[in-house]
């Protein structure tokens, strides 16, 4: 049982190499679902595990902490690292037509190499529970997603990853001087250690400088408002799967590691009187104005949906900084609700992108009618994005408003009201060109002639679609299991 | 500067004595400063060393690209193998005291073999840097 825990990161490692030596495109694919499939096994059975407030602690190298690495999993751990390699899985299943589309056919398999080290570092930030590593992983993570993106179709991919390479390596830089002054006041890298012994040392002014880097530094590689800049072009100009699987995971875990190190690694009474809270609360609420008001002026659907992942974060940082046990249940679960949304709608602009070669919206109009099935699963998730009712996206808002109204601030009432109105009108954009525009000859860049592609949807990529926007309904309507995991997972940062 | 007697009659003397001295930081990693990263480097810089004298060429002929490929994965397999190992023998991931018959025998086997495994890595990716920028530039 404990050795299943670091199976989540020696399958990847171990299969990624092989994956790069293999010339064939069906093979390595292949490969790929089926360490994203064990993936999901093992982290589902985990989190099975866990959600009754248990541990399972998994000590590398057989060192014992506070010395050696420690995977001290609690149900947030494995909430996270469900997340991750469920959509791991759905954006490998969407890879299978997409890939060989965008990619050229000798980058395949290093395509693929990279995915699965990318997969590798997110999860070993869940799991990790020391500090340094979780900065190790950050980079494997990192690292692999520059790369990742810089294999975009368009030329303009290179810069969007470039401008990623260098904000992404500013944030570690802070993350990692902010944990090397943790390390000098406190003698240690383990979080539980840190933790247990925090008032021998919390005097020291270092400890407070270690906390803004650290904040800093992860509060970028999270986009949160005023360091957002990487995001848009970095989602809108990677390939579609890696589109998907970014927007769904890479956030998420920096958030995931902002929790942890508010709840976990520092007492929360310690930063509560510090005007973090104040602060974050306020960018998380300029972060959804902003937005969903910059969604709405996008043309571009991809553009579109990485303006509204900003807001959607926004929504994350208010749950977290009312500080309480409500608001940090909504956050969690709207990690997850989120991840579902955003990578359902990411694989409905993968699919136009593979049918039309574009995703203008000017130039996709009335391409809904010609395909019903894939315009209603993009509708559904949209709906999501909003908050209807029956859909996950209104789990969370209830959460949050309930949070918000609890600790009596009307002002985040407004504003996530006014979030929400914005998303009906970003979402509408999409809808309106779709599907109600009158249909205009639609202009296909690029497309050879006899190309069948433009005629048919590949049925990987409509069963990936399908699946994230039944899920979406799903744990809209059949709440208990996400919300029993985020509130477990929220009980245990809050008891420390 | 292939035409260059003195830089190609250095190169040749210089290229075993810095592999030599790679294997050295290499092996002797455990008993003093040195280890499989430095040692990775060195080595690659023997070969930088004679693509620069002899030309792109005669390094590629050297070293193929493709060994290159298989020495970056393989070494990260070596890595991942001793981790797998001592996870079969019994313990943790990258517990070496189980490989060997005792846990120091063990300890030391298994950081060898680790070392080895980032020395490979290493040497590769610095060669596959090296000749992938050197291939930008247009040959005259």
């Amino acid at each position: 049982m404990e050795q299943l825990t670091i199976l989540l990161i020696v399958i990847p490692l171990m299969v990624a190499p092989i994956t790069a030596l293999i010339p064939s495109e069906k093979v390595t694919w292949l490969l790929t679902l089926i360490v994203c499939l064990i993936s999901l096994a093992i982290s589902c059975y985990i989190l099975y595990e866990v959600i009754d407030g248990s541990h399972v602690i998994y000590e590398l190298g057989g060192w014992r902490p506070p010395w050696g690495i420690e995977y001290k999993i609690d149900s947030l751990n494995a909430f996270v690292a469900l997340i991750v390699s469920a959509m791991g899985c759905l954006s490998c299943l969407f890879a299978y037509r997409s890939v060989p589309d965008e990619i050229e056919e000798k980058m395949i398999p290093l395509f693929y190499a990279a995915f699965q080290l990318c997969l590798l570092g997110l999860l070993g930030i869940a799991l990790t529970g020391d500090i340094f590593n979780l900065f190790v992983f950050l980079e494997i993570s990192s690292l692999a997603t520059y790369a990742l993106i810089s294999m975009g179709k368009n030329r303009k991919a290179l810069t969007a990853a470039f401008s990623y390479l260098i904000l992404g390596t500013i944030g570690a830089t802070f993350f990692l001087i902010g944990v090397g002054f943790l390390f000098a006041a406190s003698g240690s890298l383990n979080t539980a250690d840190i933790a247990s012994r925090f008032d021998s040392f919390k005097d020291m002014q270092l400890v407070e400088t270690a906390l803004i880097f650290m904040v800093l530094g992860i509060a970028l590689k999270a986009a949160i408002f005023p360091l957002h800049s990487w995001l848009p072009n970095a989602y809108s100009q990677a390939p579609s799967t890696v589109g998907i699987f970014l927007s769904a995971t890479a956030t998420k875990v920096s958030i995931y590691v902002l929790l942890r190190i508010l709840y976990d690694l520092y007492p929360v009474d310690y930063w509560v009187n510090m005007l973090l809270p104040q602060i974050m609360l306020s960018l998380g609420c300029v972060a959804v104005i902003y937005g969903s008001y910059r969604a709405w002026q996008q043309t571009e659907m991809k553009r579109l949906l990485a303006f509204s992942s900003i807001a959607q974060i926004g929504y994350i940082v208010i749950g977290f900084s009312l500080v309480s046990q409500l608001g940090l249940t909504a956050a969690i679960l709207h990690l997850f609700n989120h991840a579902l949304i955003k990578s359902t709608l990411f694989i409905g602009a993968g699919i136009l992108l593979y049918r039309a070669n574009t995703t203008e919206l000017g130039s996709l109009r009335g391409l809904g009618r010609d395909m019903p099935w894939t315009f209603a699963a993009i509708t559904l998730a949209g709906l999501s994005l909003i908050g209807v009712p029956g859909t996950v996206g209104f789990v969370t808002k209830w959460y949050l408003l309930e949070a918000a109204v609890e600790k009596g601030m009307w002002i985040v009432v407004i504003t996530i009201v006014l979030g929400s109105v914005l998303a009906i009108g970003y979402v509408w954009k999409i809808v309106e060109n779709l599907y109600f525009r009158s249909k205009r000859k639609v202009h296909i860049q690029d497309v050879p002639s006899g190309d069948s592609a433009i005629a048919i949807t590949p049925k990987t990529m409509s069963a990936a679609l399908w699946i994230g926007a039944m899920l979406c309904i799903f744990f809209g309507l059949n709440t208990e299991l996400s919300f029993e995991a985020a509130s477990s997972a929220a009980t245990a940062l809050l008891k420390q | 500067m292939a035409n260059d007697l003195i830089l190609r009659v250095v190169t040749k003397w210089l290229s075993p004595i810095i592999i030599l001295f790679a294997l050295y930081v290499q092996f002797h990693g455990d008993y003093s400063p040195g280890g499989g990263f430095q040692a990775g480097v060195i080595f690659s810089s023997a070969i930088l060393l004679y693509s620069l004298t002899y030309g792109l060429d005669a390094g590629l002929q050297l070293i193929p690209e493709y060994i290159l490929r298989i020495g970056a994965s393989l070494g990260v397999l070596i890595y991942g193998g001793v981790g797998v190992a001592s996870m079969v023998l019994g313990g943790n991931f990258l517990n070496y005291s189980v490989l060997g018959s005792t846990p120091v025998a063990g300890q030391h086997l298994g950081i060898i073999i680790i070392e080895l495994g980032v020395g490979i890595t290493v040497a590769s990716v610095m060669v596959l840097l090296f000749f992938t920028f050197a291939r930008r530039v247009a040959p005259e």
